[in-house]
């Protein structure tokens, strides 16, 4: 037993916090949207040039000028402001953005974050991931704990080209959840039926008491 | 002087050289010139350099210009979806310099404002930062970028009136208004020229200070990826 990627999203949305301007990235994070704690209002932001963004259009009412980060087609909210890249970076460079929770390939216990490019392969570039973990407040990184051969993406070190260097304040992968501490990862919480013999074995990094 | 041009061609006609510089805006597919890279195409301009976040898909946006060799040089944070752009650039016809999206932004931003250059952490710690200028201010990294000024910038609004001043529709202003700002000249594309004192002054998104040209056309506004959802699921 661990938990699947609605779960995870799950344990991810109850990191947010009421007034929060936040900023989710691609894959499992846009799936944090579905599971907002009730009674407190987040806002996010879409770093193509939104705050308040709304779910999916229904059939027929797309909007070639309303797309979000990933280039799916979305809707505004009453509380919807729109601006330009350069406004919109402003406001991740200068802190505003309280949090992002961002997908990764490798995390490593320094907090490192990998997860725009492996060598040799295709490289597609960095999008925003970069000016994102340099400027919000904290930084989530919500994944796998190992790849599909079993082996870990929670390092001493990443092996991988990197996104930034000692961003990450915590990690929510299918088997728990884990801080970066002084020295290492904390472990916060474990996912059900996971033992944390089970995480230990999964993870190479160092993990402190 | 008249702003307003007949086509995109007469809007072009007279800036475009072999080896020069642009500026697109546009994001995805969301809001990009599509009627000036189309004449772009046609005056069969050569070794261009284009700062633009992306580089369109295979058939459409900026990708038309790689497939007749137009393009030299891309500065862009993401190129994922373009086939030809991979193979050019796998093969080494084609260069390619990566910007994180924000810097990308406020390189533009800045060459337009008069700023050289600034400091950021974006990419602090990573290959981004090698051979650039680190700074440290209150104890922390920094990492020198270059404003960009350009040859061109072209651009895509909604809304223009006959003084060239730009209104923008919802999240296709994103790169628009960065890049028509770090371009010696602007060509603007809209959807509508509207006369003189028809916008609301309070509500012009960029002053027409920065904009030289503008041409009206029919745009095809593509949807990269079609999302929805049924109204059951409510």
């Amino acid at each position: 037993m661990a938990w699947d990627r609605n779960q995870m999203a799950a344990r991810a949305a109850q990191e947010l916090q009421d007034g929060w301007y936040v900023n989710l990235g691609i894959g499992i994070p846009t799936l944090v949207s579905n599971y907002i704690p009730e009674g407190i209002t987040v806002t996010l932001q879409s770093e193509n040039g939104m705050l308040g963004m709304g779910p999916f259009p229904f059939e027929g009412e797309e909007d070639a000028d309303l797309i979000n980060a990933g280039k799916q087609t979305i809707t505004e909210l009453p509380q919807t402001a729109y601006f330009d890249s350069a406004t919109s970076f402003a406001m991740i460079r200068g802190g505003k953005i309280a949090m992002a929770i961002l997908g990764a390939m490798e995390v490593a216990e320094n907090g490192d974050l990998a997860n725009w490019m492996i060598p040799g392969k295709l490289v597609k570039g960095m999008g925003g991931a970069m000016d994102l973990v340099a400027g919000v407040g904290r930084v989530v990184v919500v994944m796998d704990h190992t790849s599909k051969h079993g082996e870990s993406k929670v390092l001493k070190a990443c092996t991988l080209p990197l996104t930034g260097r000692a961003v990450v304040d915590r990690i929510i992968t299918n088997l728990g959840v884990l801080d970066v501490v002084e020295g290492g990862l904390k472990l916060v919480e474990l996912a059900d039926g996971v033992t944390e013999a089970e995480l230990r074995a999964a993870t190479e990094a160092t993990i402190v008491n | 002087m008249k702003k307003v041009y007949a086509s995109a061609e007469a809007a072009l006609e007279g800036v475009l050289f072999d080896g020069m510089t642009m500026a697109a805006g546009g994001f995805g597919l969301c809001g990009i010139p599509e009627l000036l890279i189309a004449a772009i195409k046609e005056a069969g301009t050569k070794d261009i350099t284009i700062a633009s976040n992306n580089c369109g898909v295979d058939d459409f946006g900026l990708g038309v210009l790689l497939k007749t060799r137009q393009i030299k040089k891309m500065i862009s944070s993401y190129v994922g979806e373009n086939a030809e752009f991979m193979r050019q650039y796998l093969s080494g016809e084609l260069e390619l310099e990566f910007n994180p999206q924000g810097t990308l932004a406020e390189r533009m931003r800045a060459g337009g404002a008069g700023i050289p250059g600034f400091y950021t952490k974006t990419g602090v710690g990573t290959v981004i930062a090698d051979g650039k200028d680190v700074k440290q201010f209150n104890g922390q990294d920094y990492i020198l970028e270059t404003g960009l000024v350009m040859d061109l910038a072209i651009v895509k609004a909604w809304k223009a009136d006959e003084s060239g001043n730009l209104v923008f529709r919802k999240t296709a202003r994103n790169f628009n208004v960065p890049a028509a700002t770090c371009g010696k000249i602007c060509v603007a594309e809209v959807e509508e020229i509207v006369p003189l004192g028809s916008l609301d002054p309070d509500t012009i998104h960029l002053p027409g200070i920065y904009v030289h040209r503008i041409v009206q056309g029919q745009h095809e506004k593509r949807i990269e990826q079609r999302t929805v959802r049924k109204r059951e699921d409510v």
